[in-house]
């Protein structure tokens, strides 16, 4: 590991000055970020470490849930407010990592963790998400867990996480601060595909920070559910994930939010899926045609074929569950 | 006296040690002047190396010397006119590359960061030579391993399987498991002159490591000390001395400080053994009612170029059932992998997930409830020997598991039972693994104060070895359990076997009942009672009475020369409880009953203990375990803790373990046969047999991930 500098900011406005020098990266939980630095995998010259910031709340005003980075995994699956208005977020953060992981990780950091594919992680094998125009490992290797949707001939990474897949599902608004002051991003727009920069996993700047992020309400909780299908029980990145959000009334589903995790390179939201649930009874023939639906574009590798089967499956199991067809 | 201490439960003598963390694991010597070795990964997987460029690494900060095969001097031991030169990896003896990460470098610096920085610095210049790794590729250019214990076996006819009028044929996949121990391996060395070091090192037999070293630096045996306390764990990767604790004395020699070398757990994949991968193809054939008629056995597995390793996996299909025929063969597959181990239930585990599936898939298509064609073809006499067994309560396993389990609620129809979505399946695997017993010796002092302490240069690598002794002492010596302690983990003290094969209690045990035994009589002569007065006498007093502060005898315990009129086995029958998401492929065990005859239990939690580990780590080969090499560049893809699944709580459900615990009258003094390798074998077909009957769905390649069950 290179030697490198640490400093802990003093306040927002700090970090974003400091982010401006280059070689700079912000440290929060560390769980992802401590691992990549001993692999490796990165190198920064310098941490700012940012966990003493005010950044920590979680607070219910006018119609939005509103989210510090800095709230922690752990606390924020068990905040009251979380699980009585977006039990989703609740469910997705309780289904990822450990315990122990989750009392570090933070809610920018989990936005920002990287991908999990073994080749960009090893430094002796090829990867354009680390090493720009060195290849793809994973394309024609091991690539069981990788992506279904949205490839690109030089990435087909996934992003791990399970509590963006819930965000993404949950129409969230994510706060950023930069040189020029805050803006706001549509979590949906927040990650991107890997196309031809697969070494960019989002549209943060270099020099901006994660503030926080806004839930609106909704009428969803009473139907919301989060299956993720993993190779064991618990501490194992999603095969697959579906988040489903449902506001259902007198039996009729009146508007629907699905997306999936572990295919893509960013959660990935099934418009479509919604609209063609709008207006719509619930039931397991709707829901099979939905998930074939979903499918449509799906495309494998030699390893993940199963996951289009698999995907297909878990939208309509989730959407089941939710949707009060069976129990969890 | 005479407190029957034998069977209750106490708790851990050493227990508090370690949850405080006070117990001191190898990794935690800190001799003054301790330096740091960290290992450098050869990043080609055959070839040679050419060059070695150490100058910026020799620059970095706090960095003390870089070993390479251009600069190491010669370990006497590897050479080939050493008395007896050794086999395996020689790491920097030479400049041949085997496989990918073999150690090309060990750089040693003043910290572990500045050396493991400086590592990232070393440049190699490599000739690539071809390769392999893809072991069903390379299958075919199998070849014979060596050995007597390996030859081919043909009892009555070979394949006669193939006349049966009910015949399945088919064949099982195991990949690669590690053994993954929680504690790294690690060595310190530190050398007092030139002629004697001492070792801390993770190690399942102090006394074989104290061998193998004096062997590779050509020292007295008795100059070298090995430490190995504790121990987090092994399941076999430490019952050799491997390379890196070669290279870690090697290493302090030359820069004549004591050196530390703690692998990563990258450098676990690839340096301390594993399970090798195993394609077994078993045909076995029976007439209507369920009677063998043959069964033929054949294992490929992975081996490495520059050594064989092969697993005795097809022993089990010789002796386990009462088939008229039988033939059995092994053949091992060399890669560019590094060499295989023992690994937990070594051999009959790998083994008897084929054999308890193929009969799972035979009792399906004869109709026949799986323990009932077990019973039909139960072996009353050892099959391949014709020996009668020591003992054997294989019956009484399956009557009690199926009991426990809920048996009667198995439908003998796959795919059948439901509750709610899910689908239910029952399943069972049965085991055996061979009873042992080593020539040990054991030490005993009495203290004036009334304290007892027992020495004997075995190991624990977890089972709760001192704590089985301490109840042995207890009940043999009539004292309470807090008065005695018993000092292992260091090779000066009495000579004992290495821990392996489950031998520690009949060995060991059986020595300290022996010195126990010894002293007593030695009491009790002393105190002028008449030799088998069984009058409680006060040892104190009895030291008090001569004046002798304290009294200390060492007794040798050898195995019993009848034992070889026996077929000595500790047998096993696992059942196991499933639910099967029909959608999402989700596979839960809902319970597990491991019912062993293990001959007579010494300590009821440890024992217990033994069996829910065991049965963890069934669960881990048949449901989450896989090491996973990419056959591009002959390198794993998954060695970390995150890719490779070792089972965590939420897999594991309750587990139930019970004991037919009755005496093994041969074995030994004690009457227990062993069970710590007993409680892995047969776990995995258990959970293949349960998922198959839950879904007629029959996976032959383990482990069962989702994507298996919904595949079409
Ligand atoms: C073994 C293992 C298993 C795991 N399993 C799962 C799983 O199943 N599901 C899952 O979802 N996750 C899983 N994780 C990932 C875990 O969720 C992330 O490591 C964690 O969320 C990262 O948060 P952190 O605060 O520790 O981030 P850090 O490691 O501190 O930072 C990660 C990145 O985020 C950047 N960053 C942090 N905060 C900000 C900010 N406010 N603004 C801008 N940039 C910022 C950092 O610069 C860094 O690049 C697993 C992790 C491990 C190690």
């Amino acid at each position: 590991m290179k030697q490198f500098e640490y400093v802990k900011a003093g306040s927002t406005q700090g970090v974003i000055n400091a982010l401006a020098q280059p070689g700079t990266k912000i440290i929060a939980g560390g769980t992802n970020l401590v691992d990549l630095m001993k692999r490796g995998v990165t190198a920064p010259d310098k941490l700012v470490d940012i966990t003493h910031l005010p950044l920590k709340d979680i607070t219910a005003t006018s119609g939005r849930l509103h989210i510090g980075t800095l709230a922690l995994n752990s606390i924020v699956s068990e905040n009251s407010l979380v699980q009585k208005k977006q039990p989703l977020l609740s469910m997705a953060l309780k289904a990822g990592a450990s315990p122990q992981l989750r009392n570090m990780a933070t809610v920018g950091g989990n936005m920002m963790q990287r991908t999990r594919c073994g080749y960009f992680y090893d430094t002796t094998l090829p990867c354009n998400k680390r090493q720009p125009e060195s290849g793809c490992g994973a394309k024609e290797g091991y690539n069981r867990m990788h992506a279904i949707f949205g490839t690109s001939e030089k990435c087909i990474a996934v992003h791990p996480s399970d509590m963006c897949v819930a965000l993404a599902a949950l129409d969230t608004t994510v706060i950023i601060a930069g040189k020029k002051g805050e803006r706001k991003l549509a979590f949906t727009d927040f990650h991107k595909l890997p196309g031809d920069t697969p070494e960019l996993d989002n549209h943060l700047a270099k020099d901006e920070i994660i503030l926080g992020i806004e839930i609106p309400d909704n009428n969803f909780a009473d139907h919301s559910y989060y299956l993720k299908i993993r190779d064991r029980q618990s501490y194992a990145f999603a095969l697959v994930s579906v988040a489903v959000a449902l506001d259902i009334s007198n039996g009729v589903i009146r508007s629907a939010r699905l997306a999936m995790g572990g295919v893509a390179h960013k959660p990935w939201r099934l418009y479509d899926a919604e609209k063609a649930l709008a207006g719509k009874q619930p039931s397991v023939p709707l829901f099979e045609q939905i998930a074939r639906g979903a499918m449509q574009g799906a495309k494998a590798y030699q390893h993940n074929e199963f996951k289009i089967n698999l995907a297909s499956n878990a939208v309509i199991q989730a959407l089941k569950v939710a949707s009060g067809l069976v129990p969890a | 006296m005479n407190k029957d201490f034998i069977g209750e439960s106490l708790d851990r003598v050493d227990g508090r040690l370690k949850v405080t963390g006070a117990a001191k694991y190898s990794g935690e010597y800190k001799p003054a002047g301790l330096t740091y070795g960290v290992l450098v990964p050869a990043t080609i997987t055959s070839g040679i190396l050419n060059a070695i460029d150490t100058k910026a690494a020799l620059r970095a900060s706090g960095v003390i010397a870089v070993i390479t095969p251009f600069n190491a001097p010669k370990v006497p031991g590897y050479q080939p006119d050493a008395p007896r030169p050794m086999k395996g990896l020689k790491l920097f003896n030479d400049n041949k590359i085997h496989f990918n990460g073999q150690p090309v470098a060990l750089v040693i610096a003043d910290t572990f960061e500045r050396a493991t920085h400086a590592a990232s610095l070393i440049k190699c210049k490599y000739e690539r030579q071809s390769f392999a790794t893809n072991f069903h590729e390379n299958m075919e250019t199998n070849s014979k391993p060596a050995g007597e214990q390996h030859k081919e076996y043909v009892r009555g006819e070979a394949n006669a399987y193939k006349s049966a009028p009910f015949i399945v044929e088919e064949s099982y996949t195991l990949p690669s498991e590690m053994h993954n121990p929680m504690e790294l391996h690690v060595t310190t060395a530190i050398w007092d002159g030139d002629d004697k070091v001492t070792l801390y090192t993770k190690s399942q037999g102090v006394i074989s490591s104290q061998r193998a070293i004096a062997t590779a630096f050509n020292l007295e045996q008795k100059n070298v000390q090995i430490n190995s306390h504790f121990v987090g764990g092994a399941f076999g990767s430490s019952l050799r001395t491997w390379p890196h604790e070669i290279a870690a004395v090697q290493a302090a020699r030359m820069v004549k400080r004591p050196v530390r070398v703690t692998l990563t757990r990258e450098q676990m994949f690839l340096l301390v053994g594993y399970r090798p991968l195993t394609v077994q193809k078993i045909g076995i054939g029976a007439t209507a009612d369920g009677k063998l008629v043959g069964i033929t056995h054949e294992s490929f597995s992975q081996t490495a170029t520059y050594e064989d390793f092969t697993e005795r996996s097809v022993n089990v299909s010789r002796f386990l059932y009462a088939s008229p025929n039988a033939n059995t063969r092994y053949k091992i597959v060399p890669l560019n992998v590094g060499v295989p181990a023992p690994m937990r239930g070594p051999g009959e585990a790998t083994g008897a997930y084929a054999l308890e599936s193929a009969l799972d898939e035979l009792s399906y298509k004869l109709n026949i409830d799986p323990i009932e064609l077990r019973l039909k073809n139960y072996a009353d006499v050892n099959p391949e020997t014709n020996l009668p067994w020591s003992s054997k309560y294989l019956k009484e396993c399956y009557q009690q598991g199926a009991a426990r389990i809920g048996w009667d609620k198995r439908a003998q129809k796959p795919g059948t039972n439901r509750d709610g979505e899910w689908l239910v399946g029952y399943g069972m695997g049965g085991g055996a693994f061979g009873a042992y017993r080593g020539k040990t010796q054991a030490r005993i002092i009495l203290s004036a104060d009334g304290t007892v302490v027992i020495k004997s240069a075995t190991s624990d690598i977890g089972p709760g070895t001192a704590t089985a002794m301490v109840v042995i002492a207890a009940d043999r010596l009539g004292l309470s359990a807090d008065k005695i302690t018993f000092e292992l983990g260091n090779s000066a003290l009495p000579v004992a076997p290495t821990q392996g094969g489950s031998s520690t209690v009949s060995s060991v045990g059986s020595a300290v009942n022996d010195v126990c035994v010894a002293l007593k009589q030695k009491l009790y002569n002393l105190s002028g009672k008449p030799e088998n007065s069984t009058d409680p006498i006060d040892y104190t007093n009895v030291l008090q009475q001569h004046n002798l502060p304290s009294l200390e005898l060492t007794t040798e315990s050898d195995v019993n020369p009848d034992a070889k009129k026996y077929a000595m086995y500790s047998f096993s029958a696992h059942f196991v409880q499933v639910y099967v998401h029909p959608v999402t492929g989700v596979v839960k065990i809902k319970k597990v009953v491991a019912v062993v005859d293990g001959g007579k239990i010494i300590n009821m939690k440890t024992a217990s203990s033994q069996m829910i580990g065991g049965a963890v780590g069934g669960i881990g080969m048949a449901m989450t375990e896989e090491a996973v090499i990419d056959d591009r560049y002959g390198k794993y893809i998954n060695s970390n803790f995150a890719d490779y699944h070792v089972p965590v709580n939420a897999d594991i459900p309750q587990i139930e373990a019970i004991f037919i615990d009755k005496p093994d009258p041969v074995l030994n003094p004690l009457g227990t046969k062993g069970i710590g390798e007993i409680s892995l074998i047969g776990v995995a077909p258990a959970v293949a047999n349960a998922v198959y009957n839950a879904t007629g769905r029959r996976i032959r390649e383990m482990p069962i991930t989702p994507d298996k069950i919904l595949k079409g």
